[in-house]
């Protein structure tokens, strides 16, 4: 029994938003089957997975914690995916923000001057614009590709960090331990009432929001829209492809730069060796997740935060190793990327009549 | 200069080039399919993985390097079905492979983190590692050292003498012309990819079964990433590949040797150095664009519908 | 009507009563072709008349709807181009499919699946083609050939199989005069040798030089079978034109005398695609209220050209081009629009248009420089869907609406609106290409009609097609794209069919006209 893919001429509206939904209802099935296969039963590991994290208030602010730097790294992506510039290093431009204002608020007298805050997280955007920048000014003057330079300089800015945070700036009253000292009281992000719920919690969506504005109704976001979709267009309509790459890995590299000085800022509170588990892989998951589209990335990143309480949970209670997030999510991707093709195709079994008097172009 | 320590620095050097030159060749072949393959990285960690529990419940290290290869090549299979017949973005699924590949193999590994497994022994060759100087160099080696070297030859001669690696390189430089002619292209591209995964896979092993020898979640530390650029810019020519490789590993074993001499440096900033190293050279490379141009699979990373 | 040689000898290749029917075209209708043993025989006509699907059914790519074919003698049905190498009959397409990374002998090689063929292959080549007088190295990629070079691997790999017709698809079309005479010598050589040739051409002089017979056709019909040598240029030329009057009649604009809007000095530039034509020394002037029309075959540098009026592609020196006087050379669309042009490219898909987006924003591509459709960085939708409403509207653009996506549309009701969106920025100087191409007879009178109107109103416009029916219906003056270079205008109703093809044809008046010193 053959199949073949026919196009279908269009996009199909309900696999567009199906396919996620299909995808997501997959991956639940494919989990369940690993939970069975690792001897903890389907059932109770899928509800320690997927519910409880949402049952009580702490585990709600944690989802709201976790996603944030999702939302935000996850936005910046999406904006830059649909330029089709592929950048792959968040991770790396999460770190240099982190670094970057953290320096700041390490080093300056702290007295309570009230633009210090605003000052140290724009010393966070500022220094993922940066590393951002350097990917886009070795893609437009070298020629050289950005996945691989963006993924380089993520394992670059990962050992700067080591180094600083084992050196320079190692906390005098730390014992020893590999991390900077605390930040002052006006270089922490705040949080609301005694809930563990910070600022970036409400930041994160309003970004988003933000950015999906200026996609759909800007001058700017048409230009990006134009250059991702058809470069020959954009072309014809004189929209300049260097400085619509500029600007996608500038909003971008900026983006994960706010997240990583937030989270240092608030959560974590200080500087230390491992200030992201890889948040800049898993917005990836969640930019797609999401359809390059701000308010599914939100959504995208909450189910992805899940995964990430949903880990910690099954670990606890079920003693199941929480490297199943990865695989939650890995899969998560795959069965994304297959389901996407009924948008435009749709499967034809093959009849053997029909098979053969195709007529060449 | 001492001889014994120029070739135990030779020796070092190898040590650390050779999981890059396995890697790397796999990939090579995949690329000149016209296929992307950017799940390097978890294809190794999922090889290393495969091949370390292998070796520790069969108590023999070369049965692990099988199992290893099957691994990577099955794992490949997942990306060849969602790239080649679903037709999904390689770049993502490429991605996707690795967060999955991460993530798979640190589930399967959670109970080996400190244990120990057979490591691949030397096998020397009979009268050639006799050979004074030459001969511990290159006959006094372990089995995958000896495989990188094969598989370069291998590779130069299939793709260069064979009319199988005719039809390979044909279906990587225009797909449509290959399938025009009768060639089956998407059965093609599924062998490279397959042998790609294997290649890589024993790549893992080899870092699971004798570098390190021990199995840890960041065992691959980027080595994936940087097979993938060895690919670039040694232009797709295997030879050029078994350069850049040593290349690599020199600058990764120098990294270890600074650090090592207690050099005045920071020494994460000294580890830095493969990665810093890679970027340099993809600027260095990439500026000759025609150069590239020249010997990229024109069709790689791009979509192949067959109309009929 | 001519009939054919010897009735003694028993043809080669007999075609009877051949149809094929495409959706809304009808392809071939009734096709009679014999082509004898040792012959050259030509297959005349213009782009659509037939020839292409008439080639692809003798070679197996196709099958008729109707009609017979028999080859030496017998009845046969061609099943596939493999069964078709195996009868004896080779083809070297217009556009080759070869393999750019690969050496000629690799690319040989490929054709050839049985080990026992490959043998000795590095040889064979060196044989064959020394001794048809089209030598090839084995050892050299393709990339590094020139165009001529790689036609000799398309010819020789044919050869390599003993073939008893070979068919020939616009051949000369890449070819330098010199390349042509070498060529023409080994065709005849293989005739004499037993090898026909089936010659598909436009090229009138070529034609008559080399062919002993041709079958020519026009809209999928055979209109004559001739002996070339005993016809004028001018009589085959009028058998393949024969320009249709159409019922539409627009009187032509008198020229006022007004200075011309757009000029071009000797505009020199280097093709960016990869097997385009570089232009080469153009000059013309349009005048405002004027049709311009750049008459050629397709792939004679008519993007380039129309690249380079867009200002996707910089002119040399920015005198290159010049709008009222003003050099615009380097400037970009962008630029040129705020000057008061406009531009639409041939490619409406991912190039004068984005198939996902909607109308409106596809409206927004081109009026956006001079619409106020944005206010502050943001888009005003609701004057941009305005825009596209109107556009639609005015032009009778069948569609749901302006957030319907682009490529909802058919090709006529899309060209509908991205003329229209053209148009109604009223701008002083419209570069079109291929107007109606694709599009159905009401949409393409449609778009005839608005741009005379546009025309009429002032509007310089220059007008670039390979529908020389359509020039010479709209055109107030005509000139000729052929490799690269345009032909002096010349007022329409002064110019002759007879010129007009040999200008296309690339005949010796364009060489003359162009003589540069080396």
């Amino acid at each position: 029994m053959q199949f073949r893919l026919e196009p279908r001429g269009e996009r199909s509206i309900f696999w567009v938003y199906g396919s996620p939904v299909l995808a997501i209802l997959l991956t639940i099935l494919t989990m369940g089957a690993m939970f069975a296969v690792m001897g903890a039963p389907p059932l109770v590991a899928l509800e320690t997975f997927l519910i409880s994290p949402l049952t009580s208030v702490t585990g709600l602010s944690s989802l709201a914690v976790r996603a944030a730097p999702l939302i935000m790294i996850g936005v910046g992506l999406a904006f830059c995916y649909r330029a089709n510039v592929w950048n792959i290093g968040g991770d790396g431009q999460f770190t240099l923000g982190a670094l970057a204002g953290g320096g700041l608020a390490l080093f300056c007298p702290t007295e309570a001057f009230w633009w210090f805050y605003p000052a140290v997280l724009l010393a966070g955007v500022l220094g993922g614009m940066v590393w951002a920048g350097i990917v886009a000014l070795l893609k437009l003057r070298f020629n050289a590709n950005e996945i691989l330079t963006s993924l380089m300089l993520v394992y670059i800015a990962q050992l700067i960090l080591v180094w600083l945070v084992t050196g320079p700036w190692r906390d005098p009253q730390g014992f020893g331990f590999p991390q900077s000292a605390m930040f002052g009281a006006d270089a922490t992000t705040p949080n609301f009432g005694a809930t563990s719920v910070h600022l970036g919690c409400l930041l994160a969506p309003l970004l988003a929001l933000a950015i999906w504005q200026i996609i759909g109704r800007s001058v700017l976001g048409f230009q990006l829209r134009v250059v991702g979709q058809a470069p020959r267009a954009a072309r014809y309509a004189g929209f300049s492809n260097a400085k619509l790459t500029w600007i996608a890995l500038l909003v971008s590299g900026g983006l994960s730069g706010l997240a990583g000085i937030i989270e240092v800022t608030g959560p974590i509170g200080q500087l230390t060796t491992g200030i992201t588990p890889g948040y800049g892989f898993t917005a990836v998951i969640v930019a797609f997740l999401g359809r390059l589209h701000p308010v599914g990335v939100i959504f995208a990143a909450l189910l992805l935060a899940l995964s990430y309480l949903g880990g910690d949970a099954a670990q606890i209670n079920l003693n199941l190793p929480n490297a199943i997030t990865g695989i939650f999510q890995g899969v998560l991707l795959f069965y994304l990327l297959g389901a996407d093709i009924l948008i435009l195709y749709r499967f034809r079994r093959l009849r053997p009549a029909i098979a053969i008097t195709q007529a060449a172009e | 200069m001492n001889l014994y320590y120029v070739s135990s620095f030779i020796i070092s050097i190898m040590a650390a080039s050779t999981p890059l030159l396995l890697a790397a060749s796999g990939e090579l072949i995949t690329e000149k399919s016209g296929v992307l393959n950017l799940g390097v990285e978890g294809m190794m960690l999922i090889g290393a993985i495969a091949g370390f529990a292998t070796a520790h419940t069969t108590g023999n290290a070369y049965a692990g390097v099988l199992v290893a290869a099957l691994a990577g090549a099955l794992i490949s299979m997942v990306f060849a079905v969602l790239t080649l017949s679903l037709l999904a973005n390689q770049i993502a699924t490429g991605l996707a492979l690795t967060i999955f590949g991460h993530g798979f193999a640190a589930l399967l590994g959670a109970g080996y983190v400190g244990i120990a497994a057979p490591t691949l022994g030397k096998l020397p060759i009979p009268l050639l590692s006799a050979i004074p100087f030459f001969g511990p160099i290159f006959f006094d080696q372990n089995i995958l050292i000896y495989v990188s070297f094969a598989a370069v030859i291998a590779i130069a001669w299939f793709l260069r003498r064979t009319h199988a690696g005719l039809i390979l390189r044909a279906v990587g430089d225009s797909h449509d012309a290959a399938h025009a002619m009768g060639y089956p292209v998407i059965r093609i591209r599924y062998a490279a990819t397959a042998f790609g995964g294997a290649m890589a896979g024993i790549a893992g092993a080899y870092l699971s079964l004798y570098y390190s020898p021990l199995w840890s979640q960041d065992l691959a530390a980027g080595r994936g990433w940087i097979a993938l650029a060895l690919v670039v810019f040694s232009a797709w020519r295997p030879f050029w590949l078994l350069a850049g490789a040593y290349l690599f590993g020199g600058i990764t074993y120098l990294s270890l040797y600074l650090q090592g001499l207690g050099v005045p440096f920071p020494s994460p900033l000294i580890s830095a150095l493969p990665y810093i190293g890679t970027v340099i050279v993809l600027v260095l490379i990439s500026r000759d664009s025609r150069r590239i141009r020249l010997n990229q699979p024109a069709c790689l990373g791009k979509y192949f519908h067959a109309v009929a | 009507m001519d009939m054919q040689s010897a009735p003694s000898a028993t043809p080669l290749l007999a075609l009877r009563g051949i149809v094929k029917q495409f959706p809304g075209c009808l392809a071939n209708d009734h096709v009679d072709l014999t082509v004898g043993a040792n012959e050259i025989h030509a297959l005349l006509g213009e782009n659509g008349a037939g020839k292409s699907t008439l080639v692809k059914i003798i070679y197996g790519v196709m099958k008729p709807d109707a009609g017979s074919i028999s080859w030496a003698g017998a009845p046969v049905t061609i099943a596939s181009p493999a069964h078709a190498r195996a009868l004896g009959i080779g083809m070297v397409f217009q556009h080759f499919s070869l393999f750019e990374a690969l050496t000629v002998a690799e690319n040989i090689a490929l054709g050839l699946n049985n080990p026992a063929d490959r043998a000795g292959l590095t040889e064979r080549i060196v044989e064959i083609s020394t001794r048809y007088g089209l030598p090839l190295d084995p050892a050299r990629a393709v990339h590094d050939l020139s165009v001529g070079e790689r036609q000799r691997i398309e010819i020789v790999r044919c050869l390599l199989q003993n073939p008893k017709l070979l068919i020939m698809d616009e051949p000369t079309s890449v070819l330098t005069p010199q390349e042509v005479q070498k060529l023409f010598t080994t065709l005849r050589r293989l005739a004499s040798e037993g090898c026909s040739i089936l010659y598909i051409s436009h090229k009138l002089e070529e034609i008559r030089a080399l062919c002993e017979r041709a079958t020519i056709m026009r809209l999928g019909r055979v209109v004559a079978h001739c002996t070339p040598a005993e016809k004028t240029a001018r009589e085959l030329a009028e058998l393949m034109i024969s320009a249709k009057l159409k019922t539409q009649d627009f009187a032509h604009r008198i020229g006022h005398g007004a200075p011309p809007r757009l000029v071009l000095d000797r505009l020199t530039i280097r093709s960016n695609q990869q097997f385009g034509t570089d232009l080469k020394d153009i000059s013309f002037s349009v005048a405002p209220g004027e049709i311009l029309g750049i008459a050629g075959i397709a792939g004679n540098g008519q993007s380039e050209l129309m690249d380079a009026l867009s200002g996707e592609i910089p002119a040399g020196s920015p005198k290159n081009i010049m709008l009222d006087g003003v050099p615009i050379g380097h400037e970009g669309p962008r630029a040129r629009r705020r000057r008061g042009c406009g531009f639409l490219p041939e490619e409406r898909n991912g190039h004068g248009a984005v198939g996902p987006m909607t109308l409106a924003e596809n409206g927004f591509l081109s009026a956006h420089v001079r619409g106020a459709l944005d206010r502050l960085g943001l888009i005003n939708r609701k004057r941009t869907r305005d825009f596209a409403a109107g556009v639609i509207k005015g032009f009778d653009v069948r569609t749901t609406g302006p957030e319907a996506e682009a490529r909802s549309l058919s090709g006529g009701n899309l060209q509908k609106f991205l003329v229209g969106r053209e148009v109604l920025q009223q701008p002083g100087v419209l570069v079109i290409s291929q107007p109606t191409w694709g599009v159905d007879a009401g949409a393409a009178a449609a778009i005839y009609e608005a741009l005379v109107a546009l025309a009429e109103a002032g509007t310089a416009i220059v007008l670039i097609s390979q529908d020389l029916d359509e020039i010479l219906l709209l055109c107030d003056k005509i000139a000729v794209i052929a490799a690269g270079r345009v032909s002096p205008p010349m007022p329409v109703k002064q110019a002759s069919i007879e010129q007009i093809g040999l200008l296309m044809g690339g005949g010796e008046a364009m060489e003359a006209a162009h003589a540069v010193p080396a």
